[in-house]
């Protein structure tokens, strides 16, 4: 067992710990790489400009999450606790924002609300660049995100708790407050701290649309990109980790209280139908799922004509990637294999990670420190990783330096980029099976891999593929945390989306960013047939 | 059974394993014969099929293979493979970038065939010198004639123009500290107005920016799309968008524009060193000049210009004298001074 953790610990080492450390270092160096104390945190904290941005993250991310996080749960809730119809179509509406590069809801808000926008009248005359075409964006971009942890957290539910309040006469409402939230109590402390950690460290949106609104993940943008001052960029990032590491304490005082409610001898809940409940979440969820696609059309339809908004014909132009250049068509196949890679490597790696974190027994110190590592990415923005990397596997002492620029080291860094949902995902899973599964088997002699393969993986299978599906579409769309690294040979599609914004020509990214799309929507739907497929192979047990 | 299913779960893992490091290596082991060279750039990524496939004309025996991003990314991607450097030849990066990587003593000196020919604002002054010039990019603004004349906005003729009330909130400029296009015109204009004037001038234009951006080629764009009526940008966007259907004019302020160029070097480390002198031989000869004559209307041998579609003949003359040097030793001071005067008080305008 000890083995198992410390192979995949070193993994995160390795991926993540190495490379972070000797980035960071950077914050106490000089620009000749001398070491000069806390000299450049003293600067930082007498310069207005830089230190006013902690403020501003801290308003745009608590924004964000207070609407983002109740929106998610009402949403998840409608779809695992009531009979309302089309609940398939309305998750796969929900996950729309995962599957489309960062970027997009950023250009999509200007064609939607900027200047020229086509619907900028529901603004009531405010300007989208700043804090409200950021907040819009961010909540995009993390309600899919916080509805994954939700929905694993509601997945599961003892029937006979709800069977016991409907016979002690329990209001609806009371069912909710005293059995449904408080079992759902986890996912929702951990969604908030996805969402707040996914805001804080997003450059995407800021820089799209954020104007000249200041945010700590512009700040590393411009200090590393603008400026090339690694070390400002440094302090920066070291600012930006302190919301992860309260993530991870309150993480880990949460915890302490949970108590697994799927009991080995719980019966699976089953919702009936509720016809005013039901109708309510309809309009609920269509209002929400119609907000969702329309970021998406406005962005298809903008890929699609000749030169917003003066020239309104239609034209198949700006798909001729080759001619704009990004890395064309080329481009777009790396990325898919970036993208099934990623999928395959991350899912193994996150899963097994997470059971050790759970379900291992012993060696407490080894999974606190494993667990503090696999919390971490979500709070590392992309850009500073990229660099890190850069450092770290290009240092000429490295043995691991032919990795660099290699398909590889793309790979590695995804997952790790993208290590903290998935890792948070497998153990809202892991964590409403009742250790007695183990307890049980471990007084049968049998072997803890055993149990794993036999109990642990089919009961999270769902979850498994959820993973699989996530790391799959982020390796698709994402572009920080790969573009210091991707070399000559392995440009990717999600950073052509960049470039092509960068140098104008936007109805071409918005073309690129599409097909990013459609790859995914088809990923998307191979994993509901196989999930479909292994819910009648293996779920059967959740039913009466 | 037990023993089986662990042996299972090592193969599966074994599989993975094998098959990332597989198309790994696959991707770095494939070695053409001919010689390669890694070349970082920032030129627009559409021409550089253009410039490998000239160059090839002349040298079929060189591959290029190209690492192309922003300025800023490769500007940054440079500076931290300064360790163990990647690239063999920078070939179209500006020239304020490689003002930072020379005394870093990360430029190999050398003098290409040639050299003599080029203007001598278009070369490091050292002999051999550091980095030898391409072309030049001009400040210019893109003027959005649709949305001037629904808001009834004059079109302005200099940058003095910019600071009038009637252009309240109608102008996009990049942000200095994000984008070089940026920081060109900032020190621009303390060239031409003194320092005292230049930012008593930045203030009053301070209280008519729409909104600052983080990238130099957006406020062209963003005028483009009428966005903001009014973009300070540079004439290769200016020309482009004009050329992709944007109602726009290019206005060239009558007080002179700033400007930075594109420029080669070889980078200090590369293994192939003679086929990267080659190369920079090439990228001085009459043939290169005339390919980045067809997207650049000042190249580094300027009597070579030719004029391009949508911009003036004597775009050499719109140039300021601009001195590079100092630009670079007062980057840092320029940009915390710009910060702490536009930077901090950031609030968007209602």
């Amino acid at each position: 067992m000890r083995a198992f953790i410390g192979v995949i610990g070193l993994y995160l080492v390795v991926a993540l710990a190495l490379p972070l450390g000797l980035m960071l270092g950077k914050s106490l160096q000089g620009s000749r790489d001398e070491f000069v104390g806390l000299a450049n945190y003293i600067r930082y904290f007498s310069t207005p400009a830089l230190f006013q941005s902690i403020g501003n993250s801290l308003w745009i991310a608590i924004l964000s999450t207070a609407i983002t996080v109740p929106a998610a749960f009402a949403y998840a809730y409608a779809l695992t606790r009531t009979r309302m119809p089309l609940r398939g179509l309305f998750k796969t509406t929900a996950l729309v924002p995962i599957l489309v590069p960062s970027l997009l809801p950023g250009l999509a808000l200007v064609y939607l609300f900027g200047n020229q926008g086509l619907i900028k009248g529901l603004l009531l005359g405010h300007g989208i660049y700043g804090p409200i075409g950021i907040v819009m964006a961010e909540a995009f971009t993390t309600f899919p995100h916080a509805l994954l942890i939700i929905l694993a957290a509601l997945a599961l539910a003892d029937a006979r708790l709800y069977e016991a309040a409907v016979a002690l006469r329990a209001s609806p409402a009371r069912i909710f407050w005293t059995v449904t939230l408080p079992g759902a109590r986890y996912g929702l402390i951990s969604a908030t701290f996805v969402v707040f950690t996914t805001v804080i460290t997003d450059f995407g949106a800021p820089k799209v649309i954020g104007g000249q609104y200041n945010v700590l993940a512009t700040d590393v943008y411009k200090q590393v990109i603008g400026q090339q001052n690694f070390q400002m960029g440094a302090v920066v990032s070291v600012i930006l980790l302190i919301p992860a590491i309260l993530a991870f304490v309150v993480d880990r005082a949460v915890r302490r209280r949970q108590v697994a409610l799927l009991s080995a001898r719980a019966v699976p809940y089953e919702p009936t139908p509720t016809r005013g409940l039901d109708l309510a979440m309809l309009a609920y969820c269509t209002v929400i799922g119609m907000a969702i696609l329309s970021i998406v059309a406005v962005s298809q339809f903008a890929a699609l004509v000749k030169f917003f908004p003066y020239n309104l014909t239609l034209t198949w132009a700006h798909y001729d990637f080759d001619t704009k250049g990004g890395g064309g068509w080329a481009s777009y196949s790396n990325s898919i294999r970036l993208a099934l890679l990623t999928g395959a490597v991350g899912t193994v790696i996150v899963f097994a990670g997470a059971y050790l974190v759970e379900k291992a027994r012993g060696f407490a110190l080894g999974r606190a420190l494993f667990h503090f590592l696999a919390m971490l990415p979500m709070a590392v923005p992309g850009l500073v990783l990229g660099l890190a990397y850069i450092f770290f596997f290009n240092a000429p002492a490295n043995p691991l330096n032919v990795l660099y620029r290699t398909m590889t080291i793309l790979v590695v860094n995804t997952v790790v980029h993208f290590y903290t949902v998935g890792h948070l995902t497998a153990l809202t899973a892991l964590r409403q099976m009742d250790p007695e599964f183990e307890t049980v088997s471990a007084s049968l002699k049998q072997p803890f891999y055993r149990t794993f393969w036999r109990v642990t993986v089919p009961v999270c299978l769902p979850s498994t593929l959820d993973i699989a599906i996530y790391m799959f579409v982020n390796a698709m769309t994402t572009v920080s945390g790969v573009v210091f690294i991707y070399g000559p040979t392995t440009e990717l599609a999600s950073i052509s989306v960049l470039n092509m914004d960068d140098t104008g020509e936007i109805a071409s990214a918005a073309a690129m960013a599409m097909m990013i799309f459609y790859t995914n929507v088809a990923a998307r739907g191979l994993h509901l047939i196989l999930a479909r497929w292994l819910e009648h192979r293996t779920q059967a047990w959740r039913r009466r | 059974m037990a023993h089986g299913t662990l042996v299972r779960l090592g193969a599966v893992l074994v599989c993975v394993a094998i098959v990332v490091a597989a198309i790994g290596f696959a991707s770095t082991t494939v070695r053409a014969a001919k010689a390669t060279l890694n070349v970082y750039t920032a030129v627009e990524a559409d021409d550089l099929k253009k410039y490998a496939a000239r160059f090839n004309e002349d040298h079929p025996d060189i591959e290029i293979k190209w690492v192309r991003d922003s300025t800023g990314v490769i500007t940054a991607k440079l500076l931290a493979e300064k360790a163990n450097p990647q690239a063999d030849v920078i070939w179209g990066l500006a020239a304020t970038s490689l003002l930072v990587l020379k005394p870093d003593g990360m430029l190999v000196p050398y003098a290409p065939k040639g050299l003599e020919r080029l203007d001598t604002q278009f070369r490091d002054k050292d002999n051999p010198p550091a980095w030898v010039g391409m072309d030049a990019w001009v400040a210019a603004l893109c003027f959005n004639t649709v949305e001037a004349q629904k808001k009834n906005l004059p079109k302005p003729a200099s940058w003095k123009d910019l600071i009038k009330p009637v252009y309240k909130g109608t102008i996009v400029m990049p942000n200095p500290a994000s984008s070089g296009t940026g920081f060109l015109d900032v020190t621009s204009w303390l060239q031409l107005f003194g320092e005292a004037e230049g930012w008593k001038y930045m203030d009053a234009l301070h209280q008519n920016i729409g909104v600052y951006t983080h990238s130099g080629s957006k406020p062209c764009t963003m005028a483009g799309a009428g966005e903001y009526p009014i973009g300070v940008s540079f004439e290769f966007r200016a020309a482009r968008q004009k050329r992709q259907g944007a109602p726009i004019d290019i206005v060239f302020p009558s007080e002179g524009s700033g400007w930075d160029m594109e420029a080669t070097a070889i980078v200090k480390g590369t293994k192939n060193l003679e086929s990267a002198r080659t190369l920079l031989d090439w990228s001085v000869s009459d043939k290169a000049m005339k390919l980045y004559n067809e997207g650049y209307a000042v190249v580094a041998i300027s009597k070579m210009s030719k004029p391009i579609e949508f911009l003036p003949d004597n775009m050499l003359q719109h140039m300021i004298k601009n001195d590079f040097q100092w630009a670079a030793v007062n980057r840092a001071k320029i940009l915390t001074e710009w910060e702490k005067r536009y930077g901090a008080k950031s609030e968007p305008k209602k």
